[in-house]
């Protein structure tokens, strides 16, 4: 579509479908609305007052045609339905990313950190043709992460994580907006997405200076705030071991399963009472207002590297 | 016409001339016009915003305003428009005039609760206009949490307290039409013979009735959060962000049927009336009015697709909202259906008319693409969705307001307004419109978010479009000011019924005296017995004109 000159760049493969179905759907409803004004016109013209068309035999039995353009409706819609709901499954689901990169929003800068505890602010460096899942939080009110090129765009919440994904088909610098309205400088909240080749990408982490990892970050932090006095090896409180805890499923007190996703982890350092694993006594205490997003975004990454079948973070 | 006119007491307007007997009547049809005062006032002032808005977007570097003057600007102007405008538009002014006149009564079933909510009204305004001097509100019409409670830098409670109050006036008067419309109408007006407009006004007043405690629990609740840190709303207080937002569309996605369906009864009155021919379908419309009413209950979350709702939430709620399109939809091919084998002809109200159902296509079309889940997902919070929706209140409701205003002037005001200044006032409101906010829906889809006081220069020709459009909008809607206010004066005398239409309101005098019929009219036929064949007409108290 880039011959329009008015068209948004599509860089990434979800943009290409997101086009598709807003052509398809801006085709029919060009056709729907030709057909409306259509009618409107001839009607208009035809049996404007005065002319000379037969106007006897108004059509009395309306719902024939009623039930006609209900049910036409009404397939059409669900059509549109189908096949956007189709989509967004497939949008929402992501397929298993290469790359997991943290952003924590804030009042009015966007902060990245990538697996090797590269850090950068308003700008996100990211492979070509990797599958990028981002997790996102705020530390303080919504804020929206939006790449037009990309057609992607989620909310960015105070107090837990959302993740959405993308995957970029073209090199170049794109865009970033936040789309929800988050005070005075929320026009200026941008910032650029950097696609560039893999190689080059390795090099730009390489460049960044010596760095942790996040996970090795995260794990001096599990000494310091001293998660590892109960959930290390050697304790000898009964506390859940955390290896291989993460993407695994987690039986709750009370009958419940729920998967362990970021967001689950996290709540289970900030309000470890809402979510007691079955067979435990509720000890742990929260640790709510004690840490920063910044360590909770290590904290997380090194719980994930405690778990074999997830390859990404370690 | 078979009303007798020459005995009939002095109208409405003359019968007592003292401001108090303005300030204090019971009778609906003075207090119409003292809510069509308020409005008037209220709708030049969110005007006066929004032209504020345009002419700071003229240029990307967004120089002519400060920003967080530029954040007051379009919250004042979405407040305002909102709650001070587009609810109260129609169903206080023409619906506070006609529906007692429609449906052969004296006045509401509570004239003094009519007055009472005019009152608050007033005092809600009051409020909204504090807020506005003292220094403004900065969280955009939505107030969305926790910036509205915690982060905000302009005055929450006052403008929290205002849309609260305001609520009550949206309550009162939807109580005073469900009232009215099920215990006073004439003999002879059963439900299947109401006008469309009352049908319309009903369906409104139901939503208000439902919906709007729910706006005034949610805002007393952000007020108490912002003012003592009560944590509903603030996750570090242990609150829920989402759950504000929940609570917020409940309330304002129905409220934006109580914005559009008024005007649809509007329309539907008037292309029949310029169509010289009946609705089409009068009892699929009747439906299609209470449909729309009650399902627009449950799409609220259609605007929370990115928000971080479930998967399955978001499913469902596409799927409701593509149910709610259905009956608009039929409204939509009905009128166009109306028009066949009519004699029409177009004058201003018919050129509204006609206005609004092409505007309100195309933003019901545009509503369809952003139910669509993925292509929301890259349009949401962008210039498309602004477009999509002035289409439907601005393009829908405000040209169905100026077009029903036009056709019952003369029943309003016993005068005639000057024909030709009124058709080109409509046609440039239609193309005023259009270049204002087309070019919006291409911005939208280019990436450029809402409530951005700075913008990307690649956007600026669409811009300057839209700004140059919003100028000719901004003459649009002044000239009916002029013209109409000359006619007061020296418009021609406007017979009974001008138009030589069917309900029962043109049946009495223009302007109508006090208690509107001399005696209680007898309703023997349905509405709209319009031949375009000979261009005679049934009135619904049974009586035939050729």
């Amino acid at each position: 579509m880039q011959w329009v000159p008015f068209w948004p760049r599509d860089a990434s493969v979800t943009a290409q479908s997101i086009d598709k179905i807003f052509i398809g759907e801006l085709a029919l409803v060009l056709v729907i609305l030709g057909f409306v004004f259509g009618l409107m016109i001839v009607f208009g013209l035809r049996y404007r007052r005065g002319s000379r068309a037969n106007r006897t035999g108004l059509i009395k039995k309306t719902w024939h045609w009623e039930i006609g353009w209900t049910v036409g409706s009404l397939a059409a819609f669900l059509v549109l339905f189908v096949w956007g709901a189709n989509m967004y499954v497939w949008l929402y689901d992501p397929p298993r990313a290469g790359l997991e990169i943290y952003v924590v929003a804030k009042q009015w800068m966007w902060k990245a950190q990538h697996p090797g505890g590269q850090r950068e602010i308003n700008e996100l460096h990211v492979p070509l043709g990797e599958t990028v899942r981002l997790l996102l939080t705020s530390q303080d009110v919504i804020h929206s992460f939006f790449v037009p090129a990309f057609r992607v765009k989620h909310d960015v919440l105070p107090g837990q994580y959302e993740t959405f994904w993308f995957k970029p088909t073209e090199l170049g610098r794109f865009r970033l907006e936040c789309t929800q309205y988050c005070g005075t400088e929320h026009a200026h909240m941008g910032g650029d997405i950097v696609v560039m080749p893999p190689a080059d990408y390795a090099r730009w982490l390489s460049r960044q200076g010596e760095h942790e990892s996040l996970a090795q970050q995260g794990e001096a932090l599990f000494r310091k705030y001293g998660c590892s006095g109960c959930h290390g090896a050697n304790s000898t409180v009964h506390a859940p071991s955390l290896v291989g805890v993460y993407g695994g499923l987690v039986h709750l007190e009370g009958g419940d399963t729920v998967r362990a996703d970021e967001r689950y982890i996290r709540d289970s350092i900030l309000l470890p009472r809402s979510q007691i694993v079955a067979g435990y006594a509720p000890v742990m205490p929260s640790f709510a207002g004690q840490i920063g997003e910044d360590d909770l975004v290590k904290l997380v990454a090194y719980v994930q590297s405690l778990s074999p079948i997830d390859g990404a973070s370690q | 016409m078979t009303t007798v006119t020459a005995d009939l007491p002095a109208s409405y307007l003359t019968k007592e001339h003292t401001i108090a007997s303005w300030l204090l009547t019971s009778d609906h049809k003075r207090i119409a016009l003292l809510f069509f005062a308020s409005i008037t006032f209220f709708f030049f002032i969110g005007g006066f915003a929004a032209t504020l808005i345009r002419l700071h977007l003229l240029n990307p570097a967004g120089t002519l305003l400060q920003p967080d003057m530029y954040n007051r600007m379009f919250s004042m102007h979405g407040i305002v428009m909102v709650w001070f405008f587009l609810i109260p538009s129609i169903p206080t002014t023409l619906g506070n005039f006609l529906i007692p006149l429609m449906i052969g009564a004296r006045d509401l079933a509570f004239p003094k609760i009519n007055l009472a909510s005019w009152y608050v009204f007033n005092i809600s305004g009051f409020f909204v206009l504090f807020c506005l001097f003292v220094g403004g509100v900065d969280t955009g019409w939505t107030f969305y949490t926790p910036y509205s409670t915690l982060f905000a830098n302009g005055y929450v409670i006052p403008a929290a307290v205002a849309v609260f109050i305001n609520g009550f006036s949206s309550i009162m008067t939807g109580l005073n039409f469900v009232i009215t419309i099920h215990r006073l109408r004439a003999p002879g007006m059963t439900w299947m013979r109401l006008p469309l407009f009352v049908w319309a006004i009903y369906a409104v007043s139901l939503v208000m009735l439902l919906a709007t405690p729910v706006l005034a629990m949610t805002l007393a609740l952000v007020a108490l959060e912002r003012w003592m840190g009560v944590g509903i709303f603030d996750p570090q207080l242990g609150g829920d962000p989402l759950l504000f937002q929940h609570m917020f569309w409940f309330y304002s996605h129905p409220a934006v049927y109580i914005m559009i369906l008024p005007a649809m009864g509007v329309v539907s009155e008037l292309v029949s009336c310029f169509a010289r021919r009946p609705v089409f379908g009068y009892e699929g419309m009747a439906y299609a009015l209470m449909s729309i009413a009650v399902i627009s209950f449950f799409v609220w979350a259609h605007h929370m697709f990115v928000a971080g709702i479930s998967i399955y939430a978001g499913i469902v709620f596409s799927l409701l909202t593509f149910f709610v399109a259905v009956p608009s939809a039929i409204k939509v091919f009905n009128w166009t259906a109306t028009l066949h084998k009519g004699s029409i002809s177009f004058d201003a109200p018919m050129l509204y008319a006609l206005g609004f159902v092409g505007l309100f296509t195309i933003g019901g079309l545009t509503g369809l693409m952003v139910a669509t889940l993925p292509i929301d997902i890259h349009v949401h919070d962008t210039y498309f969705v602004i477009a999509h929706f002035h289409y439907i209140m601005v393009g829908g409701t405000v040209s169905a307001f100026f077009g029903g205003l036009h056709y019952w002037w003369p029943k309003i005001t016993g005068r005639l307004y000057p024909e030709m200044w009124a058709r080109v006032a409509a046609i440039i409101t239609f193309l005023g419109f259009n270049l204002t906010f087309f070019p919006q829906f291409i911005l939208g889809y280019l990436g450029m978010p809402r409530r951005y006081y700075t913008y990307d220069p690649a956007w600026q020709v669409w811009n300057v479009l839209s700004s140059a459009g919003a100028s000719i909008l901004a003459a649009a809607y002044t000239l009916p000011l002029l013209y109409l206010g000359w006619s007061l004066f020296y418009g021609a005398r406007a017979g009974a019924n001008p138009w030589r239409a069917t309900g029962l309101e043109w049946l009495t005098s223009s302007p109508p005296p006090q208690h509107n019929f001399p005696r209680t009219p007898v309703v023997r036929a349905a509405p709209y017995q319009y031949n375009p064949a000979d261009g005679s007409y049934v009135a619904q108290d049974g009586s035939s004109n050729a």
